[in-house]
């Protein structure tokens, strides 16, 4: 069960109408190592985890990447808003914009649509664990390079804090591997 | 902390109450034992419950489902959305 809460994690705020940085965010949204896929990733595993500390912990980065994924929708449709064809068709967004208008989808940068094998669910919790903290990183660069990429300071501020989060979540997954790994090897009977 | 002046600020105390929530909460995933980040956990949640009480009371609920009480009329449908900036 999950229950909304009507606020964001960290307040969004952007300068003015900027659709050229919204085509790059968006794959925050949508792509390979974005928020739905961190989300999905991690609410998916959780259901053959070992330790009930680890079910734990992916439950709730998770929803923590729900949270995530909702303020990248608000980035997104914001810098959107109020954007004129003209500037969209600048941004080269003219063909998101055709299938769209300025709806949220599931795209990455290039309008590459979501798929699932984004996301990998392998029973194998050394395998899982090792994968979320690589998806992690990939969120952090990723996250870097559009920090490159921002030429809005308001815009920057939100993507600095979702890229810290990556950080802490990888430093949380670490500590959750080395846990499994302790029961794994306890329970070995040679 | 002096009394909240508007919606935004009241909310922003809420956001940051609640993040530090978010991040001890995971934090004691992996360290049940943190007696210390436990403490801070229970001070923060009990400031928070106080900071929501005092915003849906004046703005209504900020959650769906029975978990908030919505005063006098229905507010859950009211304007703004969070994504609304």
């Amino acid at each position: 069960m999950w229950v909304y809460e009507k606020k964001l994690e960290y307040p969004v705020r952007v300068s003015g109408p900027n659709p050229k940085l919204a085509k790059t965010v968006i794959t925050q949204y949508g792509g390979p190592d974005g928020e739905l896929a961190a989300s999905l990733r991690y609410l998916t595993q959780r259901y053959t985890m070992p330790t009930s500390q680890a079910k734990g912990v992916l439950t709730d980065i998770g929803t923590e990447e729900l949270a995530h994924m909702e303020i990248v929708a608000a980035l997104v449709y914001n810098l959107v808003k109020g954007a004129t064809l003209g500037e969209i068709k600048a941004a080269g967004m003219e063909g998101y914009y055709a299938d769209h208008d300025r709806a949220l989808y599931f795209v990455n940068g290039d309008g590459v649509p979501w798929i699932a094998s984004y996301i990998q669910s392998k029973g194998d919790p050394i395998a899982d664990l090792h994968e979320n903290m690589a998806a992690e990183e990939k969120a952090r660069a990723t996250y870097e390079h559009l920090i490159n990429l921002s030429d809005d300071p308001l815009v920057t501020d939100v993507l600095r804090f979702l890229r810290e989060r990556e950080v802490v979540h990888f430093q949380r997954f670490g500590e959750t591997l080395n846990i499994v790994h302790d029961f794994l090897n306890c329970r070995k009977v040679w | 902390m002096r009394p909240p002046v508007n919606r935004e600020e009241l909310l922003l105390r809420i956001q940051a109450l609640e993040f530090t929530g978010i991040d001890l909460g995971l934090y004691l995933n992996t360290h049940p034992n943190d007696t210390r980040a436990l403490a801070d956990y229970n001070q923060i949640s009990a400031a928070l419950a106080q900071t929501r009480a005092a915003y849906e009371q004046a703005f209504g609920p900020l959650m769906n489902f029975g978990q908030s009480q919505s005063r006098c009329r229905w507010a859950w449908v009211d304007e703004p959305w969070p994504w609304e900036v």
